[in-house]
């Protein structure tokens, strides 16, 4: 009987592994087809203006092709944050600069930079279709890989002190110190930012796959254009089926790469004992069982590796070499020539600014008053009915654990998409776009602070709320002793990224192509959208300078100092 | 005498402040280690015991004199040493054989003659059948062999021991201790010398041919000598106990030099360093003096650290305020509780506290210029960092952060001031007298 029942989970589990090999060959023959056919789409003669088909059968080509614009910008994003947190933790006199910029450039509104990078780039393959497809690769690329960068840069920064001794005290080359400290130490921090920077790509690749600068109109073949397409042409059916497809392939990302990578990336916790809730995927489980991949594992890569290390072993090794005084030179001379460019590009942009009129100036400002106001509305709205709610469902286990994977492919679902679709119903209720625009900021901010309640209302004790309990608080005493400052500090952490998010949304809520003609509002992402139709660059820049400094101002003097007092007065202790 | 293996001559460790001030961590001392010894290293914390480790094996430089490794100087980590440390520091994402190959495979020996090595290794130290593990599955004594084995995989000449009992349980760490004296007898590892950094006593000179005690504040050399008992050692053998108990009077007795076997320079150039609070909380010391005055007023330190089965490392602190309020005396390795003392022992709570604060603006020079510089202001408020410039000339910046810490708890247990940690400031509070209806807390049902 016993034997028998082993035999038989034998078989299966052996045929298992064929079909999962045959799967994974299969998966293989496929990425080389696809490599081909994007290869031949993207050196082929530059399209002006593709016309984008509304069949459904015409999406899966469109959703491939949209795809592999993620998966292109988002390989580049993970190999420029490994090197950019590397660089930054090891060489100590750059490293406060290096993070200074990386804050800037993670408040800076991506979308502004969306002509000058697409014209750069068009110029750059006036003959390919390749410039415009890596003019919008590089914008998603700059959407995401900022809080990758510095999510390695931290993990480098903690990794305890007595592994790396042990790293050095036994003689680990940098390869070795690199393949099994640094790069585990990092795994779960990248793992979980390329999570929300994935989800930041698809915002902003529904953004930049269609669009107007001066008299050109650029679109690329994807489902960002596909849905604006439909929506333009006010084609119902298609913008259910783009929708779906949307969702569709959100879901699946989540399932067939973030749910398998999160729980393979368990392994590399730093701690002492094994915890109970740990994460489980079946395709992991699948994936682990395939000896195909499992001998590609162990093949490939490893012999390389051995003579790596045998060869790093025989070198004796020495301590950080002194830099020679001909590299010194060479790294002086790199300082001296990138100041004299940022100084150039200073230069030329004030001389852009000179030509604008003291109105544009006017109207600049006061439209930035007129955001702020929207963005600060937005998150009032959101945090009015996610506090709520939020507190609800994490007070309740059972529906906790049915509504946050729902809130998080919510979330992952771009704003942008959806944005065609809002706005059809807005115009069709007799709405305008100047309280329309806040809906549309709050459809993709919400998200951001409903999770991150949720996991505050989680991690409260049950003991506080059975100290509310025995001494009878009234519902407004619970709320302001103990419900509101313990989820404080998530709220706060929230709220950061909703702003953020609501900046950023800004520019495509304010200013929308919509059959045929151009809907808009008063207000700065209104300001920079009309200044890239237009090809105005002064005004383009004078608005991008001005948006970026709002929001890293607000950083500086609303979120860091809440930050500091969730840190310090409320933060929940063992 | 046979030639040093390790030899650190001269070596110190300073920090250099602004304005002449140096903060010394360790005063110039010489070291050495030589073959067939185990040297066990025992000081209070603060001693610099973890730091000399680290500059011996060429982990962290000194911040000046010399380490020599078979007479040569050292620049980097030693070439043929092993460290097993406190933490374990095993790498969690790769299996137990992985963890103990990862050191060859820095070497460059073949993927075949690594697997070879670890698996016996492993053996050795009674893992067989654990290869595949990740650490995080195994207990805390299963982890530090793991990490004998990785150290003694690579035959390091030195192997080195950074507390490496102290995260374990008392039986386990029994049970290590014993199979490490094993491998060493029987000469079944190839190491010539063991080092081991610890703050227990007992294990100290149970474990060492050559214990070495280190002072501190700055650290240094208090005494050096072999312990020439047979192995296995028994704790209550009379002689075992005469040298634990010399140990403990010289780690009580932070002022006097003890006589035997001095190697490191005498401080006595050193200039008077600033009144160190210890980091006893007042709770400890209230309760260690009510135990103390139930014992009778008068104890060895070392049965009553061991009656209450507490380290040194946790009553040290206590024994040391108590003195410096001048609650206990401490004499010859025996605490004695003083008149101040035995009433404090015996008093209810408000008139503790009252004895606590006159204690205390008598002895502890910080308490004293905390209160005198916050009545000197007329608004009673000073921002941390006042106190902080004044103790950063004396004390690490990190022990300028703990003092004050100290300071503030001692302060508001003796009502002197109280602080504001979201402000960052000391204050003292308004007077306010107890209304009566502010104590019906709790009436309401």
């Amino acid at each position: 009987m016993r034997a028998q029942g082993l035999s038989r989970s034998l078989i299966r589990d052996r045929s298992w592994n064929l079909l999962m090999d045959a799967i994974v060959f299969a998966a293989l023959f496929a990425v080389a087809f696809a490599v081909v056919t994007v290869a031949r789409y993207w050196f082929s003669a530059p399209v002006a203006a593709v016309k984008i088909e509304l069949s459904p059968t015409a999406i899966p080509r469109y959703a491939f092709y949209s795809l592999v614009r993620m998966v292109i910008a988002y390989l580049l994003s993970l190999v420029f944050a490994v090197g950019y947190g590397y660089f930054a933790a090891y060489h100590t006199r750059v490293e406060g600069p290096m993070l200074a910029l990386l804050d800037i450039l993670q408040s800076i509104p991506v979308l502004s930079f969306l002509p000058g990078v697409m014209l750069a780039m068009v110029s750059l393959f006036p003959s390919r279709q390749l410039g415009v497809e890596f003019g919008s690769i590089v914008l998603i690329f700059t959407g995401q890989v900022w809080n990758m960068a510095f999510s390695f840069y931290a993990s480098l920064k903690a990794i305890p002190r007595e592994l790396s001794e042990a790293s050095r005290i036994y003689r680990f080359g940098k390869l070795q110190r690199f393949l099994e400290l640094e790069l585990p130490q990092g795994t779960i921090g990248l793992v979980w930012n390329s999570m929300v920077s994935v989800a930041g790509g698809w915002f902003f690749l529904m953004a930049c796959e269609m669009f107007v600068l001066g008299k050109r109109d650029f679109r690329l073949p994807g489902l960002g254009s596909y849905l604006q397409s439909a929506a333009s042409a006010g084609d119902t059916g298609a913008i259910t089926w783009g929708v779906v497809a949307m969702i569709g392939l959100v879901v699946l990302l989540d399932q067939l790469v973030w749910r398998p990578a999160i729980a393979w990336s368990e392994k590399f916790k730093i701690e002492q004992v094994e915890s109970s809730g740990a994460q489980s995927s079946p395709v992991l489980n699948l994936l682990r069982k395939s000896p195909l991949l499992n001998r590609l594992r162990s093949g490939m890569g490893t012999r390389f590796v051995e003579k790596v290390y045998a060869s790093a072993a025989t070198k004796s090794q020495e301590e950080e070499s002194e830099p020679s005084s001909f590299q010194r030179a060479v790294l002086a001379l790199a300082g001296i020539i990138a100041v004299l460019l940022i100084l150039h590009g200073v230069f030329q942009g004030l001389l852009m600014l000179k030509g604008i009129s003291a109105n544009d100036f006017r109207i600049t400002v006061e439209s930035a008053g007129a955001t702020f106001l929207r963005v600060v509305a937005a998150l009032a709205i959101a945090s009015a009915w996610t506090i709520p709610v939020g507190v609800a469902i994490g007070f309740n286990p059972r529906l906790a654990r049915v509504a946050q994977p729902l809130a998080q492919i919510a979330a992952s679902v771009p704003a942008t998409a959806l944005f065609p679709v809002l706005l059809l119903g807005l115009i069709s209720l007799g709405g305008g776009l100047n309280t329309g625009s806040i809906l549309l900021m709050l459809l993709g901010t919400q998200w951001y602070i409903l999770f991150n309640v949720i996991a505050g209302a989680i991690a409260i004790p049950s003991e506080f709320r059975e100290v509310a309990q025995i001494f009878h608080f009234r519902q407004v005493d619970r709320w302001k002793t103990v419900i509101l400052p313990a989820i404080f500090p998530y709220l706060v952490t929230g709220l950061v990224t909703a702003s953020g998010g609501a900046w950023n949304a800004s520019i495509v809520a304010e200013y929308f192509h919509f059959k045929g003609q151009v809907l808009s509002t008063f207000g700065l992402g209104a300001e920079i959208s009309s200044a890239t139709d237009a090809g105005n660059f002064a005004v383009l820049l004078l608005s991008t300078i001005v948006m970026a400094t709002l929001v890293v101002s607000v950083n500086r003097l609303v979120w860091r100092p809440l930050y500091r007092r969730a840190e310090t007065r409320y933060r929940l202790e063992a | 005498m046979p030639e040093a293996l390790i030899e650190a001559r001269q070596v110190e460790k300073f920090y250099d402040q602004p304005r002449d001030n140096r903060i010394q961590v360790i005063a110039p001392l010489d070291l050495a280690i030589y073959p067939d010894e185990i040297l066990t290293l025992l000081g209070p914390s603060g001693s610099g015991k973890s730091t000399l480790l680290r500059i011996l094996t060429g982990l962290a430089q000194p911040s000046a004199g010399q380490v020599l490794w078979h007479g040569a100087s050292v620049k980097g980590p030693c070439e043929n040493v092993s460290i097993v440390f406190q933490s374990f520091a095993l790498f969690p994402w790769l299996t137990v054989q992985e963890n103990v190959a990862a050191p060859l495979k820095a070497r460059g020996v073949s993927p075949e003659a690594r697997s070879a090595r670890s698996l016996k290794m492993l053996d050795s130290v009674g893992l067989d059948g654990f290869e595949n593990a990740y650490p995080k599955e195994l207990s805390g004594g299963m982890k530090q062999r793991v990490g004998f084995a990785r150290a003694l995989v690579v035959e390091p000449e030195v192997l080195f021991m950074d507390e490496p009992f102290s995260a374990l349980d008392v039986l386990t760490a029994e049970n290590l201790r014993s199979e490490l004296l094993e491998l060493w007898e029987d000469k079944k590892m190839p190491t010539r010398a063991v080092f081991i950094v610890t703050h227990n006593i007992e294990e100290a000179v149970l474990l060492g041919d050559r214990v070495v005690v280190l002072g501190k504040n700055p650290g240094r050399i208090r005494t050096d000598f072999h312990v020439d008992l047979p192995r296995p050692r028994d704790r209550k053998h009379p002689r075992f106990n005469r040298i634990v108990d010399y140990i403990y009077q010289v780690l009580t007795k932070p002022d006097r030099e003890p006589a035997p076997t001095m190697t490191g320079p005498a401080s006595s150039d050193m200039k008077p360093q600033y009144p160190m609070l210890p980091h006893a909380r007042t709770g400890g010391v209230a309760g260690f003096l009510e135990i103390l005055a139930d014992h009778g007023g008068r104890e060895d330190v070392y049965r009553l650290a061991d009656s209450l089965s507490f380290e040194i490392d946790d009553l040290l602190p206590i024994v040391e305020a108590s003195a410096l309020l001048g609650f206990v005396k401490v004499s010859e390795g025996d605490v004695e509780i003083t008149p101040n003392g035995l009433e404090f022992a015996n008093a209810p709570i408000l008139r503790q506290k009252e004895l606590f604060r006159n204690a205390a603006l008598e002895h502890v020079t910080l308490l004293k210029q905390i209160k005198r510089a916050l009545e000197s202001k007329s608004d009673h408020t000073l921002p941390d960092e006042f106190f902080h410039d004044i103790l950063d000339e004396h004390f690490s910046e990190e022990e300028t952060v703990r003092q004050l810490e100290t300071a503030i708890n001692w302060g508001r247990y003796a009502e002197l001031f109280d602080h504001d940690a979201e402000r960052k400031r000391f204050f003292i509070p308004e007077e306010q007298p107890v209304e009566p209806q502010d104590m019906e807390v709790g009436t309401e049902t």
